[in-house]
């Protein structure tokens, strides 16, 4: 692969790709269970992820390391 | 085969939410100064034996040794009854582990430094003007700045450095897809990458060197023992990024400290040189799915999961052929096993791997909010995953719900936080200060000194890490009734 080719790698947005596999039965409804759960944290990151997320990231600077 | 000692060093993040907020130095030394159960609180910091200006290299370089007086001393320094160390270090609070012999132990001592700084938060918010202080077990700000996660490896002398050089650069290179803490986005000035494996590769801007702070190196070339330097060196790797996944922990150590026994034995390792490893470190770390080929300087190819393939069989055939620890059979199961399902697909890790962990809480939540990665919250969620506050720490809140796996349990970890291992000088330094709190007058990792009045301090060395272990001292320190009885039975 050239040098090129792994630049784009690096850029390449990877969103689109899911995770959730199994084709069987078994494997669908485990599937929607672990999303139903990740459904249920989802909101609870909500509730406790920091107000004004931006702002609290932006403000976050650390000097002086190592 | 000499018995690997390890341990680890954290800097921790610290944020304070006070309008009214101090510099980030008096910020860190007010915390630490909150840690309410230290055994023997006037104990100072024994700067003897430290000099981080030794280079592997065999040279020294010029600069300022750290001398501070002893009320100095006592407010950057905190000696733990586990046998840890509590500091602050430029301008973070700083935890060392105790030294330990397996990578388990690891795990649980860096998790009861967790407790250490959760407690000096906790305490610092009731104080009577209370600092709201948010602390952060992760490597930057994502701004360019990072601070560091150092692993310590006890190694023969007799290795010559070249050779670990040799064999740990595709090593370290590779590590990070066990590894990697994850990160949303990229910094100094590397490409912009809507996420990546590793917190601290695009800080990494040479090969070889003794600086931590700047133009940081794969290979860290300090050359500080803390033990006989005729027979030890200290490995000092600064490579890696401090771990919230247990396993992840687990496997940075562990794979770590059995290469090290392979060259030590000098048994069969990958023949692999990288063409450019700097710009690998960087290159793996964006490819989250793995199959990005990297350039070795014979012109073949390899993926991140074959190069770590390839010193996972090498190690199975030496532990085959020879005597190893007896945590190795369950290292190398694991290493295997998430070696398999990171090469058919990652997102299988993600009850296991910080970097999986994270990147599945962030795509789930990008699904659920239908937001893409410029949206701050996920920049949020990637800080906030590593906070150590138990109800606002996303990595605490997915474990208390079950969805990641551990090794340990609470009460491991709350054990870890008073009592030393067992199988090293960590054992006779942390008894010693909960048994003769009034009479420690100074610790370090070699040494422990005793104030034995009429303004006489005696000095008892530790140079060797694996004595002053309960084996060899229990019996001493629990008849003794006095400092003085130990030290003269110790025939000081």
């Amino acid at each position: 692969m050239s040098k090129q080719e792994h630049k784009s790698d690096r850029k390449k947005d990877s969103t689109k790709k899911e995770e959730e596999s199994g084709s069987s039965a078994k494997g669908q409804e485990k599937g929607k269970k672990i999303k139903e759960d990740l459904d249920k944290l989802m909101d609870k990151i909500d509730d406790v992820l920091e107000e004004n997320a931006e702002e609290f990231v932006k403000n976050y600077v650390q000097k002086g390391g190592e | 085969m000499i018995k690997r000692i390890l341990g680890t060093e954290t800097e921790f993040g610290i944020a304070a939410r006070n309008a009214e907020a101090l510099d980030p130095v008096s910020t860190s030394l007010l915390l630490i100064n909150q840690y309410p159960y230290l055994p023997s609180p006037r104990a100072l910091w024994d700067y003897e034996h430290e000099n981080p200006l030794l280079d592997a290299r065999g040279f020294e370089v010029e600069g300022e040794r750290e001398r501070p007086g002893p009320e100095y001393n006592r407010l950057l320094n905190k000696v733990l009854g586990n046998g840890g160390r509590l500091y602050v270090d430029g301008a973070h609070p700083e935890y060392s582990t105790p030294e330990c012999t397996n990578p388990l132990d690891v795990v649980m001592y860096e998790r009861a430094g967790d407790r250490v700084l959760r407690e000096c938060c906790e305490q610092a918010g009731r104080m009577k003007e209370p600092s709201r202080l948010v602390l952060y077990r992760n490597n930057t700000d994502g701004k360019g700045n990072s601070y560091g996660y150092h692993e310590n490896y006890l190694v023969d002398r007799t290795v010559p450095f070249e050779v670990l050089m040799k064999n740990l650069i595709p090593f370290f290179v590779t590590r990070q897809i066990l590894a990697g803490s994850g990160k949303v986005g990229a910094e100094n000035r590397m490409p912009a990458v809507p996420y990546q494996i590793s917190q601290r590769a695009d800080f990494f801007e040479t090969l070889v060197d003794l600086n931590t702070m700047v133009k940081r190196p794969i290979i860290n070339t300090r050359d500080e023992p803390h033990s006989d330097p005729a027979k030890y060196r200290r490995l000092h790797v600064i490579v890696g990024d401090a771990n919230m996944a247990e396993i992840s922990t687990y496997l940075k150590v562990g794979t770590l400290a059995i290469v090290l026994t392979m060259i030590e034995e000098k048994a069969a390792l990958p023949d692999i040189e990288l063409e450019d490893p700097v710009r690998s470190i960087k290159d793996v770390s964006g490819d989250i799915d793995l199959k990005s080929m990297i350039r070795l300087s014979d012109g073949r190819k390899y993926t991140a999961v074959e190069i770590q393939r390839l010193y996972l069989e090498a190690a199975h055939r030496f532990a085959e052929g020879s005597e190893t620890e007896k945590w190795t059979r369950d290292l190398l199961a694991k290493w295997e096993s998430v070696l398999s399902r990171l090469e058919q697909d990652p997102m299988q890790l993600s009850r296991e791997l910080d970097w999986v962990i994270k990147l599945k809480m962030i795509r789930s939540y990008m699904e659920k909010k239908n937001c893409g990665w410029d949206d701050p919250r996920l920049a949020m969620m990637d800080l906030q995953y590593h906070d150590l506050r138990p109800d606002k720490g996303l990595y605490f809140a997915m474990e208390r719900d079950q969805y990641v796996d551990r090794l340990t349990t609470d009460s491991d970890i709350e054990r870890a936080e008073q009592n030393p291992p067992t199988d090293t000088r960590a054992y006779f330094r942390g008894t010693c200060l909960k048994k003769f709190p009034k009479e420690v007058y100074a610790a370090s990792w070699s040494s422990i000194l005793f104030d034995v009045g009429n303004t006489t301090i005696k000095k008892v060395p530790l140079m060797e890490p694996l004595r002053g272990t309960q084996i060899l001292t229990r019996s001493l320190l629990e008849s003794a009734r006095t400092v003085e009885e130990v030290l003269g039975r110790l025939s000081m």
